[in-house]
């Protein structure tokens, strides 16, 4: 019973890192500073690898920690530091209480042939330069999408009655914050994965970190070999089976006293439930203890578990190749004639300090943290605007926002490195794309009045009015100062295209710095015009 | 989505109740009979601080209790639409609203609240100007206004091309309404003063840009909720790259002030600090046609002091 302690720790331990990393994603209002998040989500080991080799960095060393933690003490970034994995262990908890016939797990094999194809395919596709199942399968950028796709909107919602509430007592402490709509066709591969994990974790604990999740079978790999290990002593096991009854990873064979060590998230479950010391968590092998885990053979044979996550997989993979269908276009009904130019965008527009396309799209795990974070609503997951394998990948959408021109939130949240850090000084010179002007689709060129939204919102005057007929002004865009931010694109009125749009610079460009002219003063100071 | 149904019901209710006070204003407005000894229709202050100009200039237009009354609410409404630094002129400056906050609540305001529908996110804006801290330390209320949740629409049965709005329920609800511009170059309008800064009360701009701004900005300067006083920022003034400058290098130190109860006249006396004419600037010109106010100088009694 001595080890009561040590699986409270881990539990606390757990919930620390489940909040922090929620805390994180949820913070809508900016409230946290970008160290918080940058500490917190320092460990997490796919966007961490992921920046030290695009920095080569020592600053960001999170997965080699967690590396050693493994060497060391086995699994424990499954069982602690994996927020999904946290989740699961929620969602494994309350199965056990709701169920009447306590739910008791017993011995199975493992499902080597798939777990270690999935980690196969997401090693070779990661090496021959595509993240696509990275994307797909890695736990933290999962769980950042779940967050911020369904549990994000929930919280607003909450927030907005609440602001409501309080607005009629003309208390505006809490405001009402505009609830990201993020495209229904992106929703469904999060959700099916979302059902994916509460089902396996419902029903069998950890199957999905031992199964599917690639960073589980590649600490499965060194886990093997950590300095602590739960190990049997054989004297004393009166082979009563409490430990596999709370073995969410199905790895103990306590008839055989083995332990597939692949597959153990060193959970400590099974410690403090032996009644008769004989399990431990001990740093080597010592007496009459039974470590022999090389028995487990592999099993060949695909069994029933095999089959369902196979159907469970290709079922995922085949809707969300099926959801490549048009995007549903919202028509504004308005008196005035609609602009009849569409906009032809070579490139999508990617953040400041993503560098190019490729640098984006080759670091993002699409886990939308900078969607959440993103003060000005224009980071939005993509569906078709980086071809298939980029869906979720944010890209400025500039129908729903434009980019603050001294903002840099994204860049600093970003925990792959996909969008790098840069300061502010920088940030303002990016040039993400260049903005094109359409005359055709233009108020002043169409209704013969004047507009000018897209040059008031340009922060750099790129975007100018000059002489049109009459007294008309008509913009003119520059192109060496502008910093392709979207606020013209975003401020046009025309519908359903815009007079004015960003085309992508698929490698960003540093914008020349606005001239400044000496101004000269129309009218003497000291006298009243009037 | 549900909110959008809670609004609406809301609406229902607010209009009720919002056009019981548009009565209430009216009632206001027959109250405020021009003081014998302030003939002034317009008063122009130059030199000194802001502070010190509202000073002046509000003494000579016969003082704050003339507009506001003991337990009263009061709406501010500066330009605090861009994401700059106070030195750039691109807000209007948070020394003239904490004066003008203080004035209000000495004269027995119940409560001063300030707003605007920003250009740039609302929370960098209200921070970066030195509004929100101005506001807050003067004793006034900041409120946000960048939900749709906060405006109810309302008729502008003068309005020829704006013939309805969604109007932020602190105009239609507040006992006072103050409106304070910065006068400003404006690559759209041409210059931003008084009516151009009305854009920041309503929803939906863009209609206004795709519908003749002109014309638009005009229509809804006729609707009924006018402001009582409107005072225009001109102490730094933006005299291009507006409305949101480049850098300092657009502004100039001018240190005006004017003060007036009329729009129109307040927007012709700012033109001619450009050194332009009114009737160049076609929102001012049509507003004054449809007699939202008078844009002839000459007619004005004008009051003019040099600190």
């Amino acid at each position: 019973m001595q080890y009561t302690s040590l699986k409270k720790l881990r539990v606390i331990i757990s919930i620390v890192f489940l909040v922090l990393i929620t805390m994180v994603f949820i913070d809508y209002r900016n409230i946290l500073p970008e160290e918080f998040a940058r500490g917190a989500l320092y460990l997490q080991f796919i966007p961490s690898l992921l920046k030290f080799i695009n920095l080569l960095s020592v600053s960001v060393v999170g997965f080699i920690v967690v590396l050693v933690l493994t060497f060391i003490f086995g699994r424990v970034y499954c069982s602690s530091i994996c927020p999904l994995g946290v989740f699961m262990d929620i969602v494994s908890f309350i199965s056990r209480k709701l169920k009447k016939k306590k739910k008791r797990f017993r011995y199975k094999k493992p499902h080597n042939i798939l777990r270690y194809f999935l980690l196969a395919v997401t090693v070779i596709f990661f090496t021959a330069g595509s993240i696509y199942f990275i994307l797909l399968l890695d736990p933290y950028s999962n769980f950042g999408r779940i967050i911020t796709y369904f549990v994000n909107p929930v919280i607003i919602l909450l927030n907005n009655g609440v602001a409501d509430i309080l607005g009629n007592f003309n208390v505006y402490a809490i405001f009402p914050v505009e609830i990201q709509s993020i495209r229904f066709e992106l929703w469904i591969y999060p959700l099916l994965f979302l059902v994916l994990v509460t089902w396996m974790s419902f029903t069998d604990g950890r199957l999905f970190c031992n199964t599917i999740c690639p960073v589980g079978t590649l600490l499965g790999l060194l886990s093997r070999f950590s300095l602590f290990k739960i190990r049997f002593d054989k004297k004393n096991c009166t082979l009563c089976g409490r430990c596999i009854q709370v073995c969410k990873s199905d790895c103990l064979d306590f008839k055989e006293q083995i332990i597939d060590y692949s597959r153990c998230v060193e959970c400590f479950n099974c410690l403090p439930v032996c009644p008769s010391d004989a399990i431990k968590y001990t740093f080597k092998k010592t007496g009459d203890f039974n470590t022999d885990d090389t028995k487990i053979k592999v099993n060949n044979q695909p069994n029933d578990y095999d089959k369902n996550k196979r159907k469970f997989l290709t079922l995922v993979l085949s809707v969300f190749a099926g959801s490549a269908i048009g995007s549903i276009k919202q028509d504004v009904q308005e008196e005035y004639k609609d602009s009849t130019v569409p906009e032809e965008k070579e490139f999508p527009v990617t953040p400041p300090g993503s560098l190019s396309i490729r640098n984006f799209t080759h670091n993002c795990t699409a886990c939308a943290l900078c969607v959440s974070a993103c003060p000005s609503d224009v980071l939005q997951p993509s569906f078709k605007e980086y071809g298939l394998t980029g869906m979720m990948q944010p890209y400025m959408d500039y129908h729903t926002g434009y980019c603050n021109f001294e903002c840099t939130r994204c860049s600093e949240v970003c925990p792959t490195g996909a969008i790098l850090p840069v300061p502010e000084a920088e940030k303002v010179r990016i040039q993400m794309g260049i903005a094109k002007f359409v005359k055709e689709n233009c108020i002043v060129h169409t209704e013969k009045t004047d507009c000018g939204a897209c040059s008031e919102h340009c922060p750099t005057k790129a975007v100018k009015m000059v002489p049109y007929e009459g007294d008309l002004l008509i913009p003119e865009v520059t192109d060496d100062i502008c910093v392709g931010c979207g606020a013209c694109e975003f401020a046009c009125p025309t519908t359903p295209y815009k007079a004015i749009y960003i085309n992508g610079n698929s490698i960003h460009e540093i914008a020349k710095e606005p001239e400044e002219e000496k101004l000269e003063k129309p009218v003497d100071e000291e006298e009243f015009p009037f | 989505m549900k909110r959008r149904e809670f609004v609406k019901k809301s609406v229902s209710a607010g209009f009720v109740t919002g056009t019981a006070l548009a009565f209430g204003s009216i009632n206001n407005l027959f109250g405020k009979v021009p003081l014998p000894d302030s003939p002034a229709d317009l008063v122009a202050v130059k030199g000194g601080n802001p502070g010190q100009m509202f000073d002046r200039g509000i003494e000579a237009l016969g003082g704050i209790e003339r507009f506001v009354k003991p337990n009263q609410t009061v709406v501010v409404k500066p330009n605090i639409g861009w994401d700059r630094g106070p030195d750039q002129a691109a807000n209007t400056n948070p020394q003239l609203l904490t004066r003008i906050i203080e004035h209000c609540l000495k004269a027995g305001a119940k409560e001063v609240f300030v707003f605007d529908h920003t250009c740039d996110v609302w929370t960098k804006t209200y921070k970066n100007s030195g509004i929100e801290k101005a506001v807050k330390d003067a004793g006034g209320k900041i409120v946000p206004g960048h939900t749709e949740g906060y405006y109810h629409e309302v008729d502008i049965p003068k309005g020829v091309k704006l013939t309805s709005a969604k109007v932020h329920e602190l105009i239609l609800e507040s006992d006072v309404f103050i409106n304070v511009p910065v006068l400003k170059h404006h690559s759209s309008s041409r210059l931003t003063i008084s009516m151009k800064n009305l854009m920041g009360v309503v929803w939906d701009r863009r209609f206004w840009h795709r519908n003749d701004l002109h014309q638009c900005i005009a229509d809804y300067a006729t609707y009924e909720r006018k402001p009582d006083l409107n005072i225009v920022d001109a102490y730094n003034v933006m005299m291009r790259n507006g409305p949101q400058g480049v850098s300092v290098s657009d502004v100039v130190n001018m240190k005006t002030q004017i003060l007036t109860t009329d729009m129109v006249a307040a927007d012709a006396a700012a033109t001619k600090f450009f050194g332009s004419n009114p009737a160049d600037v076609l929102h001012i010109r049509k507003a004054s046609e449809m007699g939202v106010g008078e844009m002839d100088l000459e007619k004005l009694s004008i009051k003019r002091i040099t600190i």
